[in-house]
């Protein structure tokens, strides 16, 4: 492969600087915590400062190929290498992945959950930053597999530690369930590596050699891959752990499941199931879609039953990662397109509405639907940005939602050749009932929390500047909050500022179906 | 002397003295020279200079390591001493590089815990260092006889290391538990020796393996079969593992770190040879036989491990399944050019089990100075009292777990490719057993990670833990080898390319 820059650094050191910072920040003492933080918080920064540097040097012209493209041998006897590079579908997500750990430390910046422990909270988002950006650069399936692998601890020490009253429980859940799906996904690892005659794990010569795969086998392998990366974006009906390690798990933690975790699940089947094994991918295609749909149905109903707001806006996440999915099943670039956008949009959207619900539950002390009331009268600026969020969610034109989740529907209307017209427009017009439901809840859920008068118990606590009290948006709210807003207002007026980049990569990925 | 001795003997039996390459045997002999040291010394000093003895025991470990790895470098290749009976290539260097330095690392355990136990001391590392020479012979023994002693020579020592808190019954019946077991072992494993004697007229193990071969009669499996189940109780297999849980929990825990760590090493290191050397061409006996071992002992280890509140006996149902990972690949070594595979998987699983499950009792030694408590739950909290042990358990745990990229992950990850490069149904689903107990695994890895970092302190006491600094250093050995292990694998991998062993049959 022809490397297009000479910057091939970038993204080694856009990935391991985390590790760097939490080096360092072992060796500060635990009483200094406004050290740790700083240390922690300028580390994300370079970090991000390193993948704004990556992305002015991206050859945008050339957004389908691989580009900073860095191999070295790492494990020869397993014939894995050190192999990474970025192209434009995954260049959002990594970027993604730094933005909302620069965010979400700034958010955290006095908002470090209980039982405290500043130090060890910034370290595990440092590592799990790693894991993620690593994720959406690796080119070599075990490479793949240790950074998808790397996001599982940290997370479950972020939602076991620093979570609500059932975390043990819901730690546990998240945990068992991911690493199920990993155990079996690393078995379809290595059978596609022995199927492909044992040389090598990178994924462009998987790609090349993996479609001469028998189709029993293809099948098969592509099962195992399935099951990892299902439970990870999460699809019905292995969804089960979501809920309730989002309403489990601190802000922060919700806010980097949402934005970045599920998104691994949904980047691996675009970037390694689909192109390695296209003939199993067709086999399997009107069952993703299918669970999709179903995934969107449920969790639209799974969310107008809800009674406590973060629970509800999981369930949503449930029913978004099923447009998301449905795109991805149709197999065309149309329906990739805008799986890819969903992915973003998806991401700053749902990351921030983790966020509000973060700050309503600091506030308020509760995230019980029927105990909140009249938010807008009481914090109207916070109210108005739930608001928008909202809107955004329900796929409003004109916010970033819209362009994941209509382009996602219609392109069900004319799947790839090959695929059964007739199921994927049936698939089609329950997805597009799914969105009439998803204005139903997110509506219901603004009209119940944000209309109305204050309820009697909370009436009297406003107005109090001192930060224990109901107030509205903090500085650091605004600090963190505002780089999202603005981003889904632009992504939505202006899609093609993503498009344009993601496009010639989709077209990359689905030339293994000729086209 | 020894000329002298051997001339004296030549000139008896009209016996020719074989050449001896010194070179080979020097690991061998400077633990034995370490072993009449300690013995001597603890016989001449007072009581107030015992002290030392623990540093010579673990200076003639290191000592012994030196020669392992002249050996190693050098590029004489094989040496075979005493008619092949006695081998020295890469499989058996790596293995006793094992041994020596898991010796050296149990030294470390040991001395504080032996001094502030009012233990005797003298006698425990003359015993350690026997059993340690055991395993060093076992390592190069390619023949029944070797084997057998070598078996033996590792086994007694230990016997009594089991018993060695001597007023307490729990270490009584461990100690008597594992020696009626292990005694039990050795006698059905000596019925197949005789019969394998019987059939090839030679106790050579090449010559085995040409003889068990072809027409697998019964009189044949059976003498595999009783091998083969003999060396299971070493190991530990489901359903020869009774005795383990009960070995361990009452043994004094550097002692119980020995045995699960260095002792099991050393059955899995006989089994190869027996398995490579004597029965290559026996595998549709013994592959089955090590198929429902491997599924077995991983799922009832793992099974048993969830439900037990003792952190000792845990980690002895947790020693038990990481066993039967160990296993799986020689469920397939038989099937094409999987052999070099399977050994490789096993070897680098040993090595990486060894310096994690070190350090889980290393962990569990330091813990139980402060809480002189056994049970799971006193490490709760441990997170906020002691946050640099919790992470380095946590590391250990996650290890074990096979959550990359720590060590045991390279472990796992090798034995699934084994089993997966077989390309056998028997294979891939063996594979996927594995699969689902390695989740099943997590339930009480994760339960530990729980308890130290989530849970509260049991009983509000946060006063810090102290570790010796002996213990301190077999902390970091342990952790740096973990992690080295896990993310620059290839170090020790290249320690499994070991085509000898496989090539002693000549394919």
């Amino acid at each position: 492969m022809e490397v297009l820059s000479d910057n091939n650094w970038a993204l080694s050191v856009g990935t391991f600087l985390p590790l760097l910072g939490v080096l360092v920040m072992l060796f500060i003492p635990k009483a200094q915590e406004t050290a740790t933080k700083a240390v922690a918080l300028i580390t994300a920064v370079a970090t991000l400062g390193v993948g704004i540097f990556t992305l002015t040097q991206f050859n945008f012209d050339q957004a389908g190929k691989m580009q900073f493209v860095a191999q070295t041998n790492w494990i020869s006897v397993l014939k894995s290498t050190y192999f990474v590079g970025i192209d434009g579908i995954s260049l959002p997500l990594y970027l993604l992945s730094m933005v909302i750990t620069v965010l979400v430390m700034i958010y955290s910046w006095n908002h470090v959950p209980e039982p405290g422990n500043t130090k060890a909270f910034f370290a595990l988002m440092l590592i799990l930053q790693t894991g993620m950006a690593g994720t959406f650069i690796a080119r070599d399936l075990i490479l793949f597999f240790v950074f998808f692998e790397l996001v599982l601890l940290p997370m479950y020490f972020m939602i076991g530690v620093w979570g609500g009253e059932h975390r043990q429980y819901a730690s546990l859940k998240f945990f068992l369930y991911t690493m199920f799906g990993s155990a079996l996904m690393l078995v379809a690892f290595l059978a596609l590596f022995f199927k492909t005659g044992a040389e090598s794990f990178s994924i462009p010569f998987l790609i090349e050699n993996g479609a001469g795969i028998s189709r029993n086998a293809q099948i098969w392998i592509f099962g195992g891959m399935f099951v990892g990366f299902a439970v990870k974006v999460p699809m019905f009906p292995f969804h089960t752990w979501l809920p309730d390690a989002h309403t489990q798990a601190p802000t922060q933690g919700s806010v980097i499941l949402a934005a970045v975790l599920l998104k691994l699940g949904t980047y691996g089947f675009v970037r390694i199931a689909i192109p390695i094994l296209p003939v199993a991918a067709k086999e399997w295609a009107p069952w993703i879609g299918l669970l999709a749909v179903i995934g969107i149905i449920y969790g639209a109903l799974g969310c107008l039953a809800q009674t406590d707001m973060k629970r509800l806006i999981a369930f949503s996440s449930v029913a978004h990662m099923g447009f998301v999915m449905l795109g991805i099943s149709t197999l065309t670039s149309f329906g990739m397109n805008a799986a890819v956008f969903g992915m973003v949009a998806h991401g700053l959207i749902t990351g921030m509405l983790f966020f509000i619900a973060g700050s309503v539950k600091e506030r308020y002390h509760t995230l019980e639907i029927s105990r909140l009331s009249g938010m807008l009268k009481q914090m109207p600026r916070m109210g108005w940005i739930m608001g928008f969020c909202v809107m955004a969610s329900l796929g409003l034109p004109g916010l970033a939602g819209f362009w994941g989740e209509f382009p996602a529907i219609l392109s069900a209307y004319q799947p790839a050749a090959g695929l059964s017209e007739v199921t994927f427009r049936i698939f089609m017009v329950i997805a597009a009932v799914g969105t009439v439901l998803a204005a139903g809840y997110l509506l219901w859920l603004f009209q119940r929390t944000a209309f109305g008068e204050p309820t009697a118990e909370f009436s009297g606590d406003s107005h109090d500047d001192h930060g224990s009290g109901i107030h509205d948006v903090n500085v650091f709210e605004w600090m963190a909050w505002a780089p999202l807003l603005a981003a889904i207002l632009v992504l939505g007026v202006y899609p093609n500022l993503l498009f344009k980049i993601i496009d010639p990569a989709v077209q990359g990925v689905l030339s293994a179906f000729g086209g | 002397m020894l000329a002298a001795l051997f001339s004296v003997l030549a000139a008896a039996a009209n016996w020719v003295s074989p050449t001896v390459d010194y070179h080979a045997l020097a690991p061998e002999i400077i633990v034995a020279c370490g072993i009449v040291l300690v013995l001597l010394l603890d016989l001449f000093t007072s009581e107030n200079n015992k002290w030392m003895l623990g540093p010579v025991t673990s200076f003639t470990l290191l000592g012994a390591f030196i020669p392992v790895l002249t050996l190693a470098l050098s590029d004489a290749g094989t040496r075979s001493l005493f008619d092949d009976r006695y081998v020295v290539d890469n499989f058996s260097l790596t293995m006793k590089g094992l041994f020596v330095l898991a010796g050296y690392l149990v030294v470390l355990l040991s001395s504080d815990y032996l001094r502030e136990g009012d233990f005797y001391e003298g006698e425990y590392w003359v015993l350690m260092l026997s059993s340690l020479l055991g395993m060093v012979m076992m390592a190069s023994s390619r023949d029944l006889v070797s084997i057998f002693v070598s078996l033996e020579f590792l086994s007694i020592p230990a016997y009594m290391m089991a018993a060695w808190r001597k007023r307490d019954l729990r270490s009584n019946e461990a100690g008597v538990k594992y020696f009626l077991l292990g005694v039990f072992a050795s006698a059905l494993m000596l019925y197949g020796m005789s019969l394998l004697y019987g059939i090839s007229n030679s106790t050579l193990l090449t010559d085995i393996g040409t003889y068990v071969s072809g027409d697998m009669s019964a009189i044949r499996a059976v003498a595999v079969l009783f091998v083969v189940v003999g060396f299971a109780f070493k190991i530990s297999a489901v359903p020869f593992h009774t005795w383990a849980p009960d070995t361990y929990e009452g043994a004094p825990t550097p002692v119980t770190a020995f045995l699960s760590v260095a002792s099991k090493a050393a059955g899995f290191v006989a089994l190869l040879t027996v398995v490579y050397v004597g029965f290559p061409n026996a595998s549709e006996v013994w592959q089955p036989v090590f198929w429902i071992l491997a599924a077995l002992t991983m799922t009832v280890g793992n099974v048993m491990a969830l439900r037990q509140t003792n952190i000792v006996r845990m980690l002895a149902f947790s020693s038990i399944s990481q066993g039967g990972f160990i296993l799986m690949p020689l469920a397939i070594a038989g099937e094409g050019d999987s052999a070099g595979a399977a050994l490789r998987a096993v070897v680098t699983y040993l090595l990486v089990y060894a310096a994690t499950n070190l350090g889980v009792f290393a962990v569990v030694i330091a813990v139980a100075r402060k809480t002189r408590s056994g049970s799971i739950s006193s490490y709760g909290g441990l997170f906020s009292y002691a946050p640099g042990l919790a992470v380095i358990m946590t590391i250990f745990m996650a290890s074990l777990a096979g959550i990359p990229p720590l060590g045991g992950w390279i472990g796992k990850f090798g034995s699934f490719q084994a089993l997966v490069s077989a390309g056998t149904t028997w294979g891939y689903a063996l594979a996927v057993i594995g699969a689902v107990n390695t989740v099943i695994a997590f339930g009480y890895y994760g339960n530990m990670m729980r308890e130290m970092w989530m849970r509260p302190v049991p009983d509000g006491d946060t006063t810090p833990v102290v570790i010796p600094s002996a213990l301190m250093v077999a902390l970091g050995l342990t952790t740096f080898a973990t992690l080295l292990l896990g993310i620059l694998p290839g170090l020790v991998l290249h320690f499994g390319d070991l085509a000898n062993l496989a090539g002693a049959f000549g394919g």
